[in-house]
């Protein structure tokens, strides 16, 4: 092949870029803070409207069923396997027992690197004062 | 290249993209089976939820007799706006506003009457989202972010909208606003029962849906202390609304559009 | 094909570079609009579409101009046109892809475009609007891409490729009228509520569309030895002509509607837009400007001295596609929205930023030209050596 040496050289140059993120941070980088997830502590805020198994895949799954019942179907109100009833909304039940964001939300979602745009329009701090 | 290796090459391009489809459609195949139950209705706990069906036909009255007692009232508005934290921009390029007052000439365009009486002209009038019967804003949304419900409100759904300002275009009131900037810096108290919206979609009246759920009156019409504005139900031909056409005159927005406004003002 | 783009002058890659670098500021601009939202544009509550849509509006009509020659070479048989037939179909092409450029940086939250595909709304003409330029686009798309891969086999193209030339007859006409469709539909809007909105479009993007493509074949007669003949030329001027009686032949019908129903919801957008309302006259230079330049080049056009002539199509073609320019772009779209359903007098201008985005696409537009032409030019001058 021609040019073989400017093109193994390019090969090599472009694979050390690739992987570059992978050895930067184990020369370099600081490890991630592992998740440390603070559940609520109140009484009446120990069952959640699924399980947590089911949450801590399906969440999102969740949410967007919600918001399509909420906004477009005009049903507000979930009820939980056990019969609890709830109304589906993020800042009025979600927020409502996992009241600070920071110590739960954030500790997944900055872990993964996943900032969701829910926070744009919905209130996330409903007890703390707005900026 | 000789063909063999690009007919190989075209072959391995195409066998890589069928992989990976079967994969995402095995992904979103799981998405839509659902593993929740469906959302039951209740009525009796404290949790309510009042079903949206066709036996209503929600529909509003405006008193302009009882509105312009005081003309620097403004108690709708502010409820409004505050309820809904609809932001305050400070500029008449960026504004939203979901009902606000208008000159009684422009709110009335099409009813050029300079000789008319002068407790109506030059006074200022409560407008907002008219709830057309024939709406023509849902009939151009691309995206259906805007529809009628079965009960005559036309809704937003601000997490569908993609802004392209058409309904806004199509709108022969004026009552819609687009999110020109991000409007959270310009709401001063924020009401956290209710979302905020974000830059770059269109907001409108809503008839305030959530309150209806619950069996409330829209913000405006409990604030308004001269019970100027009356909501109730056409459907009904005992409402309060039925009732008030039936013995006022009654007028209503640009009625020759077709677009059959729903609310009534009673001059 | 693309390696042939890859090779040229020092003046083509200095063009190549200079678009570039305007596309580098106009994506920096975006950036910046991205950030803040369309408040960074001219843009208000009362004036919700602006310089963006009006150059989305002119150039659905200058891709649907392809079928100037399209129409005549393969229904007709027309063969001095034979050589124009691509460099309309590229031409189609890249004003398509500025179209959907200038809906993506108008749209308010861009990343959310893909629910028009999830949510179909029939009865919405946007959508409908969405479904036939993409499908111009891919139409043309396939077409050029076979014809030109036959010509350089020097090879007839394949048969199939002739009923989806056909097809796209009858498809361009179908974009502009549904992009006229967007605006005459809405009752909200006078202005644009008006039966001849789409043959007035069809009849100014059958004059600007062939003008733009006049004007690219002198540049390109200028810079290599490509020339499509005379014949074809002078073709051309006589649709630009025709074309152009039409149009202004629409907009006077429009003026006479108008003035003489003495309705004012539909007077005072004329008012507006000629002569100022309320003290408001932005716009009023700018018509007055194009409805100059339109008249002073429908006489010259109707001379045939004139017409027939290189020298005097050379700037009769400027004239007319930025007198079109103007009337179809912020013309129509900024007006159907003042005086406001209210009744309101609101000004519009566009900003800094959104003029430097909207030159970007323009940019983005011309590199494609670019690009294209010079693959289709470098393979027929190689194919003749």
């Amino acid at each position: 092949m021609y040019d073989s040496g400017k093109i193994l050289i390019g090969i090599i140059v472009f694979l050390i870029l690739f992987t570059s993120p992978i050895w930067y941070d184990l020369a370099f980088g600081n490890p991630a803070k592992k998740p440390n997830l603070v559940l609520p502590t109140g009484e009446d805020q120990q069952e959640c409207v699924m399980s947590a198994e089911y949450m801590r895949d399906n969440h999102m799954e969740l949410l967007n069923i919600w918001r399509e019942d909420v906004v477009r179907n005009g049903n507000r109100i979930f009820a939980t396997a056990s019969g609890k009833k709830f109304e589906m909304s993020l800042t009025k039940t979600c927020i409502h027992c996992h009241s600070n964001k920071t110590e739960f939300c954030d500790q997944c979602h900055n872990y993964l690197g996943v900032s969701p745009y829910c926070w744009d329009c919905h209130i996330d701090s409903p007890k703390l004062e707005i900026k | 290249m000789d063909n063999n290796r690009r007919k190989f090459l075209k072959l391995a391009g195409l066998a890589a993209i069928g992989v990976s489809a079967g994969k995402y459609i095995d992904i979103i195949a799981k998405d839509t089976a659902h593993q929740i139950p469906p959302a039951d209705l209740i009525s009796g706990t404290e949790l309510t939820s009042i079903k949206v069906n066709s036996k209503n036909r929600w529909a509003m009255v405006i008193d302009l007799n009882k509105c312009l007692v005081d003309e620097d009232c403004t108690k709708c508005i502010n409820a409004c706006h505050k309820t809904h934290n609809v932001p305050d921009i400070g500029n008449p390029k960026d504004e939203i506003k979901w009902i606000w007052k208008e000159n009684y000439e422009n709110a009335f365009l099409d009813q050029e009457n300079y000789y008319m009486k002068a407790e109506l002209r030059d006074k200022k009038v409560p407008i907002f989202c008219n709830h057309c019967d024939n709406p023509p804003c849902v009939r151009v949304c691309p995206t259906q972010a805007t529809w009628k419900r079965e009960d005559g409100i036309v809704m937003m759904d601000w997490h569908r909208c993609i802004g392209c300002r058409y309904c806004v275009a199509a709108c022969p009131y004026g009552s819609r606003s687009f999110n020109y900037r991000d409007p959270r810096p310009f709401i001063k108290e924020i009401t956290p029962d209710f979302p905020t919206r974000t830059k770059g979609v269109v907001e409108k009246c809503t008839f305030c849906d959530e309150r209806l759920a619950k069996g409330l009156e829209p913000a405006c019409v409990e604030a308004c202390t001269a019970k100027a504005l009356v909501f109730g139900n056409l459907n009904d031909p005992k409402s309060n609304v039925r009732e008030l056409l039936k013995e006022n005159y009654s007028i209503r927005r640009k009625p020759g559009l077709g677009t059959n406004p729903e609310i009534f003002y009673l001059v | 094909m693309l390696e042939l783009a890859l090779k040229g002058s020092k003046k083509y890659w200095g063009w190549i570079f200079f678009l570039s670098a305007i596309i580098l500021v106009g994506v920096y601009f975006y950036s910046r609009q991205y950030d803040y939202g369309l408040g960074i544009t001219g843009l208000s509550r009362d004036v919700t579409w602006g310089f963006y849509i009006a150059q989305l509006t002119f150039l659905v009509g200058v891709a649907a101009s392809g079928v100037m020659v399209v129409l005549p070479y393969y229904l007709h048989n027309y063969k001095a046109f034979g050589k124009l037939t691509i460099l309309g179909e590229f031409l189609a092409i890249a004003s398509i892809v500025m179209c959907i450029l200038f809906v993506a940086v108008d749209v308010g939250q861009p990343l959310r475009m893909v629910n028009l595909i999830l949510h179909p709304s029939p009865e919405s003409i946007l959508f409908w609007d969405t479904v036939v330029l993409s499908g111009y686009l891919l139409l043309n798309v396939i077409i050029s891409h076979t014809v030109l891969e036959a010509e350089r086999k020097s090879i007839a193209p394949p048969k199939w490729i002739k009923p989806i030339i056909i097809i796209s007859i009858p498809w361009a006409i179908s974009i502009h009228t549904v992009t006229a469709f967007l605006y005459s539909g809405l009752a909200a809007r006078p202005f644009w509520m008006t039966a001849v909105l789409a043959p007035r479009f069809l009849a100014s993007a059958f004059s600007s569309g062939p003008a733009l493509l006049l004007i690219m074949v002198f540049i390109i007669k200028r810079i290599t030895k490509f020339d499509p003949g005379s014949e074809a030329i002078k073709k051309l001027g006589l649709i630009i002509t025709y074309a152009m009686c039409a149009n202004v032949f629409f907009i006077l019908m429009e003026f006479f509607t108008a003035f003489y129903s003495s309705i004012p919801e539909h007077i005072h957008h004329f008012q507006y837009l000629y002569f100022g309302l309320d003290g408001h006259n932005t716009l009023v230079p700018w018509m007055w400007s194009s409805a100059i330049l339109a008249i002073v080049a429908l006489i010259f056009l109707l001379i045939p001295k004139y017409r027939q002539s290189e020298k005097a199509l050379a700037w009769i073609c400027p004239a007319i596609f930025i007198s079109i320019w103007i009337d179809k772009g912020l013309g129509m779209v900024v007006t159907g929205f003042i005086p406001t359903p209210l009744g309101k007098v609101v000004d519009y201008s566009p900003t800094a930023p959104e003029l430097f985005i909207s030159l970007a696409i323009w940019s983005i537009g011309f590199f494609l030209i670019t690009v294209f032409y010079k693959i289709a030019l470098s393979l027929r001058r190689e194919l003749v050596t």
